[in-house]
């Protein structure tokens, strides 16, 4: 076995290596480049060597520094992580000139199966399915009718040089192949200048599914089950499950052979995934191979019970595989959730900074319930503009889906993050709807469900009983604790109105607070139930974990003006809590329609102009860098407060501008 | 007997409806409410005695002895805050408008000597339309014995003016001489003279909002040291606001319970300072960590972002914390910053609330703009408030202290109490390329030789241990360890007891 290890990647993948290396006694080795001096992979490595400047083609992506720094820390092996060098067969050649093991596939297998038209013969030629299709040139109607029927309907019409939908038809039926054809063959004509067109089996509401494979070097391959990936946005994985609600045991099991006989044909040696699309008939059509550990294997190790990293390590290390396939067994369900900095509520810009809260759920197992968080950050860390906008993947597991889902949906709302953008609220909103909740997936969920984006979770009728009465809880603390405050006047004391008034959004709910004890407060709203909260909350703390009639709730708290910022299950609300006076009085006060936002970029103090960032006639996205202005050689940047187009650009790099200078206009 | 009950109770109930239904409904049209909805949410619920409820105008110029309304245009009295006493008038802008007769300033005075004579703030809520014309000279009298009255309470207990509507003319100079001023957005606004005689004397035209809104007032003119959307919000906020202040400059500043463990430690403020020294940081977050509960009443937010001044609780105690903020013009020191935490501070100091200053400062912002604006004496003001100040100061340096300002900022020399630096603290007269430049003006053009002063200059002064090896710093600390390091601090000068020599007065660059 390898004594010292280098890990060629960094984040949560490179955290999740060095765990399971530190488990199996192993040394390790961080690569960092200038961006990731305080990240915490670097922290946790015993030994960590700086490869270089913050973007990635001058540092993880240099195949000589990284061997380099095997050199110089005597590393025997090199774990890729996945992305950077993962599936780069030069790498894998190169490490295995300088006789150092690489933690992943044959160089072979790496090259056929990047290649999309070798590995899709490979897959045929190794009794894989595939989509039925032609190939071939296609001449007249009469033969793409022909082809057709045999393929059997809905097809798809395609221009060989196509894209971005052009030259694209999709045949229902019979009738419709020849129009299609002509139309198809025309735009591909007038497109591209290239008529030669083809035609495979449409899949009607796909779903993605692929299947974990393991190898050893004495041609032992197994598969682990599958995992499905249906819901994706714009192509990015976002919630990942094991096992797929879809398949059936024998559906699982032709998958998994074909898989292994994929494997089988490059003599794959390592952990490897191999991706199907699938039809809601259970039919499956071979995508890719990716040679390497997928982002979403966490789901995979929880339902098998197999350390995937470590299995990798042995059989790199030439360990024959110790896994039998009649010994692998499928064992509850896991789900994961990515955890990514972008902003849900701004069309997901991609959002950087420092995160001034992180706080995820605790990682642990009781009563079959298992919370796993692979994170590459931590509280204070920086997200940088550099890499992957991934910070974490949380993972739950139980023994059914039900179980496991409910259980994600806990942890996300214990999850705390601030200082950036971040997607938790979609995701709890994901797992709060019923159309994923009933296993009903395709790849165009999140188009289908979201189709104009997101603009925070669906706040029913218990979701609001639910902040309202924790808002209620969290008053009564705060003001059991105003009631004590020093310098009182003596006399009678200050009795404060047990009888609230709580306002959500356009809802105003009375409450009435009793209190048991210190921990348990009844709360009975306008329905007349008595609700009773237990929770030792006190203020500042930034989640309530508390039971509310018996069950555990945690809910997100942020402070507001005269209340509170309330998250829960993807709903996010102002909560304010009032005496009756209060809020009869509240009602009378108008509502404020938020200012107009000019249509200038202003200077924001006396400065120099570093850089503009956009051009005249671009859409901006909001949030989107505009210019940077040094002050007090401090840089400053400037984003977008909304969408808009630049109309003018009125200053350039280098000049000097006074305060409120007019740097752009927007249309 | 129950006749007079009766009358009573019928006369008050006169009183209450002010100017009347009509008036009422047209105060709530305009988004704001009365005189008494206020009252009845800033104090304690059934808290408030009302004074001189039946009080009438004695004018009998221009007919006004035929309209007389009880109360005339101010309620007055006092109540309590979360079980603490205050005195407070609030201008019935139903009632003549709120205008300021000679018997409604009688009702006002009465209640600041009686604030002053029993030692709890004064709050004034401001909605009217300045002096009535129709008693003349009687007006100013009346506002001229407010005015002294103000002078007199100011240093001896918390004064503080709530701008809810219009305030113009005489009424501006009484909040004015307050410590605090808060106001509503879009429907306050307070000027000396409106918009019609800006119009006829400089024939500049304006509207109310951009002579003396709130966008106005806090932002540019640093009149007021904050603005609320509506009248809820800001009453809400200033009964929030009133657990902060002592009573008086005799009363201790009030004390909540603590539940935040004195001695958390915070591992993200390891990180909070960039590797990058040109890297801005907000320095809010480092308040946020280290106050109780994450809990800091910011005051002039809007007003030169550049210094942060506001409330916090340390172990439930109040401390007024000053602060350079990074992302706002690097943090320097400029006429404005200066200006606002000077005031600040000599409230801090008049009040006996702790001094806590985080300091990251590259200096005094240079230019003819700044200099032609008298930087030399506004800096000065900031200088002396800390200097004459004798309450418990404690200091950290978190990064840059660079040149006059390191003095100013609460330093050593000008009696900081406790001192502390975090190890990525520099201080030194400037910054290492100025310093060498001057300093190696010879090398001047030989990029090796100035590079190597450069390193040189950076190894030895721009660290805490050239300071430190003097005392001017006491100790240097670890970031994740602030809180606890300040609470300590702070306990073990609970008994400070300082005194500067006797004087009238002293004499601020004012």
């Amino acid at each position: 076995m390898f004594k010292k290890i280098l890990i060629a990647n960094r984040g949560e993948i490179a955290c999740r290596v060095i765990k399971t290396a530190r488990k199996m006694g192993i040394k390790t080795v961080a690569v960092y480049s200038e961006a990731d001096k305080r990240a915490l992979h670097v922290e946790m490595a015993d030994e960590a060597v700086h490869i270089g400047p913050a973007a990635a083609s001058e540092s993880y992506l240099v195949i000589e520094k990284i061997i380099a720094a095997c050199k110089e820390t005597g590393a025997e092996a090199v774990h890729p992580g996945y992305g950077f060098l993962s599936e780069n067969a030069k790498f894998a050649a190169a490490l295995k000139e300088a006789k150092i093991a690489f933690i992943g596939p044959n160089p072979r297998a790496i090259e056929v199966m990047g290649d999309k038209i070798a590995s899709k013969k490979f897959a045929r030629d190794a009794h894989v399915s595939i989509v039925p299709g032609f190939l071939g040139e296609i001449e007249t109607p009469e033969e793409a009718v022909k082809i057709a029927d045999e393929i059997g309907y809905p097809v798809m019409i395609k221009a060989s040089a196509g894209g971005g939908g052009k030259g694209m038809r999709i045949a229902l039926s019979h009738d419709e192949v020849a129009d299609g054809f002509v139309s198809a063959r025309n735009e591909a004509v007038s497109s591209f200048g290239d008529d030669r067109v083809f035609i495979e089996k449409f899949i009607v509401n796909p779903r993605h599914i692929e299947i974990q494979v393991m190898g050893d070097k004495h041609g032992n391959v197994v598969y682990l089950g599958e995992r499905e990936c249906s819901i994706q946005r714009r192509n990015q994985k976002v919630i990942e499950e094991a096992p797929s609600p879809l398949l059936d045991e024998e559906t699982r099991r032709e998958m998994g052979e074909q898989a292994v006989e994929l494997a089988r044909a490059v003599d794959y040696d390592t952990a490897g995934t191999v991706e199907f699309v699938v039809g809601q008939d259970k039919s499956f059509y071979f995508l890719e191979m990716n040679t390497r550990l997928q982002v979403e294997h966490p789901v995979t190790e929880l339902i098998t019970g197999v350390d995937l990293v470590e299995q990798m390590i042995r059989s790199a290390a030439g360990e024959k595989l110790a896994l039998k396939q009649e010994e692998i067994k499928l064992n509850g369900w896991a789900v994961e959730s990515r955890i990514y900095a972008e902003d849900p509520y701004r069309n997901f810009m991609p959002s950087t900074g420092r995160l001034v809260r992180y706080q995820p759920p605790a990682e642990k197992s009781d009563n079959g319930l298992t919370i796993r968080n692979d994170t590459g950050v931590y509280e204070g860390g920086e997200i940088s503009i550099y890499y992957d906008p991934m910070i974490a993947k949380l993972c739950t597991h139980g023994p059914d889906r039900a179980s496991a889902i409910s259980h994600m949906s806990d942890a996300l709302d214990q999850f705390y993050i601030e200082g950036i953008g971040h997607n938790v609220p979609f995701l709890s909103a994901i797992m709060n709807h019923e159309r994923w909740q009933s296993g009903n997936l395709s790849t165009s969920f999140i188009d289908d469900e979201f189709p104009d984006g997101f603009e925070g979770g669906n706040r029913c009728g218990g979701i609001t009983n639910k902040l309202a009465v924790v808002g209620a809880f969290l008053d009564h603390v705060e003001n059991s604790r105003r009631r004590q405050i020093s310098g009182q006047m003596s006399g009678k004391k200050v009795i404060f109105d047990d009888q609230r008034v709580v306002n959500i959004g356009d809802d105003w709910i009375g409450a009435a607070v009793q209190p048991e004890n210190g921990k348990m407060v009844h709360v009975v709203l306008d329905d007349g139930k008595m609700q009773t909260l237990e929770g030792a909350w006190q203020a500042g703390v930034p989640v309530w974990n508390g039971k509310i009639n018996g069950d555990k709730v945690s809910v997100q708290i942020r402070r507001a003006l005269n209340g509170y910022v309330l998250s829960y299950r993807g709903v996010e609300e102002v909560v304010r809590v009032y005496t009756a006076r209060e809020a009869e009085l509240a009602k009378l006060m108008p509502v404020k329609i938020p200012p107009d936002t000019s249509k200038t970029l202003l200077c924001p103090m006396p400065g120099l102009v570093v850089s503009i960032d956009v051009a005249e006639g671009d859409t901006v996205e909001v949030g989107q860098k505009l210019a940077v202005v040094e002050a007090m050689k401090m840089e400053n940047v400037l984003r977008a407060e909304r969408q808009a187009v630049v109309a003018a650009i009125n200053a350039k790099q280098g000049e000097s501008l006074a305060v409120d200078a007019v740097i752009m206009e927007f249309e | 007997m129950q006749t007079i009950l009766d009358e009573l109770e019928q006369r008050r109930e006169v009183a209450r409806l002010g100017g009347g239904q009509r008036r009422i409904d047209a105060q709530h049209k305009k988004g704001k409410l009365t005189a008494r909805e206020r009252i009845s949410l800033f104090l304690d619920e059934g808290s408030f005695e009302e004074f001189d409820m039946f009080v009438e105008h004695r004018c009998t110029d221009f007919g006004m002895e035929n309209s007389k309304i009880p109360g005339d245009g101010v309620v007055t009295g006092w109540g309590t805050v979360n079980g603490r006493t205050v005195y407070l008038f609030a201008k019935d802008f139903t009632v003549f408008g709120g205008s300021l007769s000679e018997t409604h300033a009688k009702k006002i005075m009465k209640i600041q000597d009686m604030a002053l004579r029993n030692r709890a703030p004064v709050i004034g809520l401001f909605d009217a339309g300045g002096a009535r014309i129709q008693e003349g000279v009687a007006a100013l009298g009346g506002y001229g014995e407010v005015f002294l009255r103000n002078t007199m309470a100011s240093g001896v207990i918390p004064q503080i003016s709530l701008i809810m509507g219009p305030c113009a003319g005489g009424d501006v100079y009484s909040p004015a001489m307050t410590d605090f001023i808060f106001m509503v957005r879009d429907t306050s606004y307070m000027f000396v003279t409106g918009p019609d005689v800006v119009k006829t004397v400089t024939n500049e035209e304006v509207t109310a909002e951009d002579l003396g809104g709130a966008s106005v007032h806090t932002v540019k003119s640093s009149i007021a040291d904050g603005a609320y959307d509506n009248d809820v919000e800001l009453l809400l906020q200033m009964r929030r606001f009133m657990d902060f202040l002592p009573s008086s400059n005799v009363a201790e500043a009030p004390v909540l319970p603590n539940t935040d463990d004195p001695a958390r430690l915070e591992m993200s403020l390891d990180t909070l300072i960039p590797d990058n020294p040109n890297q801005p940081y907000d320095m809010k977050e480092l308040i946020h960590k280290v106050v109780d509960d994450g809990d800091f009443f910011e005051l002039q937010e809007k007003f030169a972002g550049n210094i942060i001044t506001g409330f916090a609780r340390l172990e439930g105690k109040s401390v007024g914390i000053i602060a350079n903020q990074p992302l706002v013009l690097a943090g320097v020191l400029d006429s404005d910053a200066s200006r606002k935490a000077a005031r600040f501070v000599r409230f801090c100091d008049c009040f006996s609330i702790p001094v806590v200053t985080f300091v990251d400062v590259p200096g005094f912002l240079p230019g003819t703009a700044q200099e032609y604006g008298g930087l030399i004496k506004h800096g000065a003001k900031l200088l002396f408030a800390y200097a004459e100040a004798t309450v418990p100061k404690v200091t950290l340096i978190t990064r840059k202290a660079y040149g006059g300002a390191y003095d100013v900022m609460s330093s050593k020399h000008i009696r900081g109490d406790v001192n502390y630096a975090w190890p990525s603290a520099e201080i030194a007269v400037m910054g290492a390329k100025g310093a060498v430049e001057i300093i190696f003006r010879k090398d001047i053009g030989d990029d090796d030789k100035i590079a190597e002063h450069t390193k040189s200059y950076e190894d030895n002064f721009l660290s805490p241990f050239v300071a430190a090896e003097r005392g001017y710093i006491d100790e240097v600390i670890l970031p994740h360890n602030t809180r606890n390091r300040i609470s300590r601090a702070l306990n073990m000068l609970a008994n400070k007891t300082v005194e500067n020599p006797w004087k009238k007065h002293d004499n601020i660059p004012l």
